[in-house]
Order: structure tokens, then sequence, then C-alpha cells
């Protein structure tokens, strides 16, 4: 059951990779894609091979679940795995509003980065503690996962128009910024690339090292060590000894693999720079020149009041009925718990500038995109970094 | 201050920018404009009308929509803060918090400390912030919705042209046969639309319920504030932390010694990677995985009166396995599995001995939460407890002390009788260490053994506020879904000049209400009314 589960999941992978391409296919092929026009043939394909990618990773999800005895959302892997297959659930149901493939241009990449980055992490099918064994699991996690989901799509859609507005013939803070949220989706993939590189090279190196408690204790290098740990030594041997020494605060091989993603990033960024010979945002904008700028704005904006109340049912009513039969109060301060309130907090204020204040277009496309980095930020960071009572992801 | 009189003889109150009925411009100032402003109908806001007395200003300040993302802004950075570092309620208590922050991250601890981040969410500043949200969410709604609910009621069928004109969604058309009008209107009313007539004109409405939607969040939020402020108020919430050791049985705090909970037994599981195959990976890389913890708890009721000094009779209630997950409910209150602690000293074992010739005269057994002040082994045999400490250590003076009133490190002075020292030999014992400070005594007392017990911490919870947040957040869901799954859309069909004039209006989503009047009008001979916002850009593209 594993086993099906694994491939169901990569066959998806897979699906969604070749979908994106028919994406690009669709855009390309299109001479002129009015709002009205339709889809083509090479966008029906991408359609189609979306949904069959879905249904495939919702296979997975199943016999996952099967397999467990619990719902798939329990740990870091099963969680971005699972809000990678919401992304793309949430992009079809969008599509057939709006029938744009261009949206599954922006879209698919990025649930196909979320889906790889989620397969870095231990793949294992771990045991629930006890706070986690409540139906509530499920409840609270899928539909916050969901509620997220929606509104990463409309990061999409403002993607979609910062690229197409931004003048790309000279320099300016918007054009560095766009390009900056360019090189996070690169350094992503570089993170995965490198990360993938090394387990398939299998470095594995040991250190003991002094933590901020002043106790031995060993740690395992995946990667070479660039910062290594608090007064570490190495272990294993003809391994790479670390140029920089971490105080015992700062967790040396987190740093590690921060700095190994950024140099990966780099090293693509750059190459992508070589090949293009322009910024990428510069390179993307043929592709959406003819799409409304209205019409995306208008996705853009939907994905948030559809999502909002779903999140905020997900991630903060359901969370606080879980939390006060589980943790004994429905809202503890967690860190966890604050960057949900910051994310709703975030999407509130977003709605009020653009109901009252007419943020229209481009400003609300920017919040758009900071409102998708405190997403990732809530994923990522508050997980891995921030310790609270929702790690036992890492 | 006067109402003003449009001329289509509707009496609006001073401030009004768009008569209420037929829709005439009177502010001067957006006359020249080519599209209306529609928020809030042109209604007269008390906000946007008086600005003399220092009421008007608070009012102003509140209502004002800017002020309000302000303060939601600052909250969402200051809630982003107190996550740097964690706060105060999760730090062990290893040491004071002062000294904590300090100690584990060094200056910027010392700062984080200093600047009261450690308890940031419960400092002044921060509950100022969420009452002036407060303050905003309920002036903000009473200056827009009583307006706008007046101007929605008092709307009329027919409009008036400068109205209509300066519609985002307006076309004419001309000879357009009646059939056509009543073929629409059909259509529309297929669509859920609500029609209204008058003078062969009309208009079409539907979803002004989703209007409402802002202000029925607000009021939820509001009731969830108000909420989160009765627990103040006392009674309204408890939360308590029991220690109970197996075997024991304790009145459960704030119930006026009504209930009691006995701990028959703590259960503490891990996964075993024998058992639970599938897990095994996970339970190899991450060592020990918890599955289970667990109180079998016993509740009871006393039963008459409390008679102080003398034990309670109890009846009992329920019995219920604590669990995380399944607290024990009982009336308003609830126990909560949180904490334990395993294998607590709880009695020791000695043997009175013999020191050259190693026989034994007896045992003795001592309860640590209840030592006897002496026993009686027989034969003139008999040990006394001079003094107990439960976890011992030596004070600044030298003297030997408890530090507190638990087992951790239990340390006695005996006194042994026996035949051979009638008079006794005293001898101090601790865990591994024996001290005989008034010289060499012939007997000691030989440690056999001990006796643990597990202790199992349950939280007594009463909160009355529950449901008040719980009604708060349910209108919040209402509220919000109601003015974002529903768009207020007005189609008006007018007769202007010979002419057919199609106005077209929604609150968002122009994309459905766009489509929707396609279909409407298709096969008619009425023109599709253009997008004016559109058309404006694709002008200034064009020159």
């Amino acid at each position: 059951m594993v086993t099906i589960s694994s491939n169901l999941l990569y066959i998806s992978f897979v699906l969604y990779l070749v979908a994106t391409l028919f994406f690009g296919g669709a855009i390309k092929a299109k001479k002129d894609i009015g709002e009205k026009k339709g889809t083509n043939r090479w966008g029906k394909i991408a359609v189609f091979l979306t949904i069959v990618g879905f249904i495939s990773q919702v296979g997975y999800f199943i016999t996952r679940w099967i397999a467990a005895g619990h719902a798939p959302v329990s740990n870091l892997f099963e969680f971005t795995t699972f809000f990678g297959m919401c992304l793309v659930g949430a992009f079809i149901v969008i599509y057939f509003i709006y029938r744009t493939p261009l949206l599954g241009l922006f879209t698919m990449p990025v649930a196909i980065l979320v889906i790889a980055y989620a397969s870095m992490f231990p793949r294992d099918i771990s045991p629930l503690i006890p706070a986690l064994q409540s139906d509530w699991l499920h409840i609270h996690v899928t539909t916050a996962a969901l509620g997220e989901a929606i509104l990463a799509i409309s990061f999409a859609a403002g993607l979609i128009y910062l690229v197409k507005v931004i003048d790309q013939s000279k320099a300016s803070k918007r054009t560095f910024w766009l390009e900056a949220v360019m090189f996070g989706l690169v350094t992503t993939l570089g993170f995965v690339l490198v990360s993938t590189l090394f387990s398939a090279m299998d470095y594995k190196a040991e250190f003991n090292w002094i933590d901020k408690n002043n106790q031995v204790a060993t740690i395992e290098y995946t990667m070479p060590a660039i910062t290594g740990p608090h007064e570490g030594e190495l272990l294993t041997k003809d391994k790479f000894e670390p140029l920089v020494e971490m105080p015992a605060i700062i967790n040396g091989k987190k740093m590690n693999s921060v700095i190994w993603s950024f140099i990966g990033g780099f090293i693509l960024y750059g190459l992508l720079r070589l090949i293009l010979r322009k910024r990428i945002s510069a390179a993307l904008q043929p592709l959406v020149k003819n799409i409304n700028l209205d019409f995306v704005d208008e996705i853009s904006y939907r994905s948030v009041l559809i999502g909002f109340p779903v999140f905020t049912l997900g991630a903060l009513i359901f969370a606080m009925i879980w939390a006060q039969i589980a943790w004994t109060r429905f809202w503890g301060w967690d860190p966890k718990e604050v960057w949900a309130l910051v994310t709703w907090l975030f999407y509130a204020a977003f709605l009020h500038l653009r109901l009252s204040k007419g943020w229209h277009g481009e400003k609300s496309a920017w919040l758009a995109v900071i409102g998708f980095v405190i997403i990732m930020f809530n994923l990522v960071a508050v997980n891995l970094v921030i310790a609270g009572l929702h790690s036992y992801a890492g | 201050m006067k109402d003003i009189k449009c001329e289509c003889g509707h009496v609006n109150p001073h401030g009004t920018v768009l008569c209420e009925a037929c829709g005439k411009v009177f502010d001067e100032q957006s006359k020249d404009k080519s599209l209306l402003d529609m928020r809030y109908e042109g209604s007269a806001r008390r906000s946007q009308t008086y600005n003399k007395s220092i009421v008007d200003k608070i009012w102003n300040f509140f209502s004002s929509v800017k002020v309000g993302v302000w303060l939601i802004v600052i909250t969402l950075v200051a809630s982003a803060a107190g996550t740097i570092l964690p706060q105060e309620m999760y730090i062990p208590p290893t040491m004071p918090a002062e000294e904590y922050y300090e100690d584990q991250y060094g200056w910027f601890g010392k700062l984080y400390y200093e600047l009261g981040f450690n308890n940031l969410y419960s400092s002044w500043w921060y509950l100022v912030l969420i009452a002036m949200i407060g303050i905003s969410l309920v002036i903000c709604s009473l200056d827009r919705v009583v307006p706008l609910y007046k101007a929605l009621k008092a709307q009329r069928v027919t409009r008036h042209e400068g109205f209509l004109k300066r519609q985002r969604l307006f076309g004419t058309s001309e000879n357009v046969i009646e059939q056509d009008i009543a073929g629409v209107r059909e259509r529309l009313k297929a669509k859920r639309y609500h029609i209204r007539e008058e003078n062969g004109d009309l208009l079409a409405e539907k979803g002004r319920f989703s209007r409402w939607g802002p202000y029925v969040n607000h009021v939820g939020l509001i009731v969830f504030l108000i909420g989160g402020m009765l627990r103040f108020v006392p009674g309204m919430y408890i939360d308590k932390v029991l220690w109970l050791r197996e075997g024991e049985t304790k009145v459960v705090p704030e119930t006026d010694g009504q209930y009691y909970v006995a701990n028959e037994k703590f259960i503490l599981e891990n996964y075993d990677k024998e058992r639970d195959k599938t897990f095994e990976a996970a339970i190899d890389r991450a060592g020990m995985v918890v599955k289970n913890y667990q109180t079998n708890a016993v509740l009871y009721k006393r039963v008459g009166p409390a008679i102080p000094g003398e034990k309670p009779e109890l009846k009992k209630v329920k019995e219920h396995a604590i669990r995380v997950n399944q607290p024990l409910k009982f009336e308003k209150f609830a126990l909560y599995q949180v904490d334990y602690k395993l294998d607590e000293l709880n009695t020791m074992f000695f043997s009175l001995t013999n020191k050259s010739s190693g026989k034994t005269f007896g045992d003795i057994k001592i309860n640590l939460y209840d030592p006897k002040p002496k026993y009686d082994l027989g034969n003139g045999y008999q040990v006394e407890v001079l003094s107990f400490f439960p976890d011992f250590e030596f004070a600044e003076s030298g003297e030997p002390t408890t530090k507190s009133r638990i087992p951790n490190n239990p340390a006695f002075v005996f006194k042994m009788t026996s035949p051979e020292a009638p008079n006794g030999e005293t001898s101090f014992v601790a865990i591994q260490q024996t001290i005989e400070p008034l010289g060499d005594n012939q007997y000691k007392m030989a440690f056999k053994g001990i006796e643990t017990k597990n202790v199992t911490a349950l939280t007594v919870r009463k909160d009355l506020t529950i449901w008040i947040i719980m009604l708060g957040g349910i209108l919040f869901m209402i509220g919000v879904i109601q003015g974002a799954y529903w768009n207020h859309r007005r189609i008006w069909v007018q007769h202007k000049n010979g002419e057919i004039w199609i106005a077209a209006h929604t609150n968002k989503n122009w994309y459905g209400l766009k489509r929707e009047i396609e279909s409407v009008l298709a096969n008619t001979k009425i023109n599709i009314p253009i997008d004016q916002i559109e058309s404006q850009k694709v002008d200034k593209e064009g020159v």
C-alpha cells in the first residue's frame, strides 16, 4: 500500500510537469487569447493532464491514509504535499470559472515546487502523538491547507499581473522586487536540487558538538558543512571540515542547508540569466502579453474572497475548537497560532484596502505576493526555525 | 443642516452625494467625473458630513478605514514580533525569566525582556491595540450600514440619466421592440433577479443581502472580543492545575468542595515498532514516540454538608480515562491530561542492622508523604524519626534543610534505640550517605528499597465565555460567507429619449455580471453594455 501510494504521488508529479509544458505550449501556440476565446487543443491537453495528475495524487492521499490509519497530514512532508494538491485542486476549479490556461502556466510550477520541496523532508509514515489523535486532525489541517491554497492562487494571478505590468526596459524598485520573488522560487528549486544531489551521493558527516546548555551532543549533516556546529568535532573520516563555526544558539545544520540552498539558487539563477540574457520576469513577459490585466486582477481578488472564509474556518475556527479539546484552551499564542492570525490580519487588511481605498491592480497584486510570502513563512520557518507546539513536524 | 430635496421629490439627509431615490448627483465635484463612486451608494455618512465637535472628531477618526487598516497592520507586526523568541509561558521553569532570556539569547534576549516582549500579548499596549480595533469595528460599521440601508431601501426603479450614464457598465440601444424587453425580464427572473417595474422601466436586483455581510461579520468579531473580555470577570474562567498521585483522591479546586477526583492509575505508552510495523522507520528516526498519556480517573461527589476536619462522604459519579483530546467533563468543568511525572519516590524501606554482626532486627516502611514519628520493632528495638527532609540540601548556614515538600531527595535523622544503647544512637541518613554526628554507632539503618508512584497533572478548566466566543465565530463566518460568496447585482433597463438604456452595477465580480448580462441579452436587439473602465484604457492605449 505504501509503495502504491508513493508511486501515485510520483506519477502525479510527472504529470504536473508535463502539463506545465503543455500550458506553455497553449500560450505560445495561441495568437489571440482574449478572455472569451476559450482554450486551444494544447490547453485542453494540459488541463486534462492536470486533472489526471490530481486524481493520481488523490489516490496517493487515500492509499496513504489507509496505510497509516490516519489522514496523511501529520508531518511536514505530508502537509506540504497536501498543500500542493490543494493548490492544483483550487487551480482546476478556478480554471473552470475563468478558462485561462495562462493561470496554469504560473500555478503549476508553484505546485510542483511545493511538492518537490515537501519530498525533501522525511517521508516515513509517522505515528500520531497523543495531541494529534483526534478527528480534528483531518478537519482542521485539510481546511486550513485548502484555504491557503486558494489564497496562493491569488499569488499566481498577482504574479502574472506584475510580470505584465512592470516595465522591464529599465531597472527600478519594481523590477528588483519582482525579480526577488523569481529568485525566491529559483532558490526553492536550488534547495531541492542540492538536497537531492547530496542524498544521491549519500553524504553523511557526524559531529560531536556542545549545545547551548553545555551538553555534548551528536548531529549528522547530510550536506557538506559550511557552517559547523558549536565547538563541533568531525567524527566521520574524509568529510568536509566546516569553514565557519556557529554559536550554540544557532542551529548550524539548518543554517548550512539555508546557505547551500542559496548557493544552488545563485548558480541556477546565474545560469538562467546567462541563457536568457535578461531578467527572468522580462523573459516571461512575452508569455503574458495577451492577457487582460483587469481580468487577472479579478481572478486574484476572487481567489482571496473565496479563500479567506475557508482559511478563517480552517486555520482559526477549527483550530480553536481543537485547541480547546487537546490543549485545554482555544488560543495560547503558540507561534503557529500567531502566524495564522498574522496571515488572517494581512488578508483582512488586503480586503479593506481593496474595498475602501481602491487598491486595485498593481498594488493589489503586490499584496497578493506578500500574502503568499507570509503563508510560506508560516509553513516553513515557523515549523523549522521557531519552535512551538506545532513543531512535531521537523 | 438642511435636508436636500431632489428634483424627483425625494428628501435626502444632509451630506448625501447621490439622491437615494433616483441617483441624481448632488456633489458638484463628482459631476465632472465620468464614472460614479458607488461605494455606500453615495449616502450621507456621518463621518463625511460633520467635523465640528470633539465627538465628531473621534467618530471620524475611528470610522476611517485608513485608521482601521493601520490598526490591523500594527497589530500584525506586533503579533509577529512576539514570536521571535518564545513567550514567557513557554520557557522552561528552570530559572527566572529575567535571567533566562539573557542566558539563552544574549543581549538580544535581554533587550527583548526589557521591552516586555516576553509577555507581549498581555501587555497593556497590545490590549489597547485590540480595544482600538474593537472601537473601530463598531464605529466603522455604524457609520456605513445605517445610511447604506436607508439608501438601498429608498432607491426607485427609474433613475436619473446622469446616474445611469456614469455606471461602469452602460449601453444604449435604439429601435428596441417591447418583446425583447419582456424576454429580458423573463430571463432575469429565471436568473433569480428580483424585478421591480415603474412606467415601463425595470430594475432587476439580486443578492442585496450580501451587502450586509461585512456588518454581520463585524458584529461577530465584536461579540468575539466581548467574549474575550469576559474572561477577566471573576468566576467566568478557571485555570488550575491539579497534581494527583496514583491512589490519591483530591478535591477539585473551585468546585466549593463538591467534587473529588481520584487517580487510580497513570499510564504512559510508547509506540512499539514491533507491533506498529508501519511506523518502524519513523520510530527508528525519532527514537521514541509517545502513544498515550492516560489517567484512569474516578470522579466523586460529596454527599451531605462539608464539616471541617472530617473526612467527606463521597459518592462515585463516573469513571473516565482522561487522555489527551478526551477530557473528563462534568457540569461546567473539564479535566485535561496535561503533564505527568513517572516514578516519584513514595515509600522507603530500611532495616535496623547491627553493624558488626550484620544481624537485622526488623524492617520499617516509611511513607514519604506521611512518615510516622516512631516505629516500634519490639524486644526493646525502636526507631524514631527525629527530622525528615523530603527534598534535602544544605542551607548556606550549613544546616540541613528541605527545598520543597516533594520527596525528590529524602533525608532522615533517626534515633535508634536498642538493648545495647537504650538511650539511642543518632544517625543522619540520606541517599548514598550516612553521617553519625555523635560518634560511632553500633547500629545502622540499612537501606532496603523504594517504592515509586506515577503522578499525573490535570488542568481544571471552566470557561463560561466559550459560548459567546463560539457565537462570535459563527456570526463572523456567516457574515464573511454572505459577503464573499454572493454579489449584489443590479441591472437597470430604462426608456430614455426614445432609446433603451441599460446600466448595471455590482459590488464585485464584474466578470460574472458581464457574463450574466451577455446571456440575458443574447438574441435581442439590445446592445450589450460596455465596460467604461476598460474602454477608457483602450482609448488611452490607442493614443
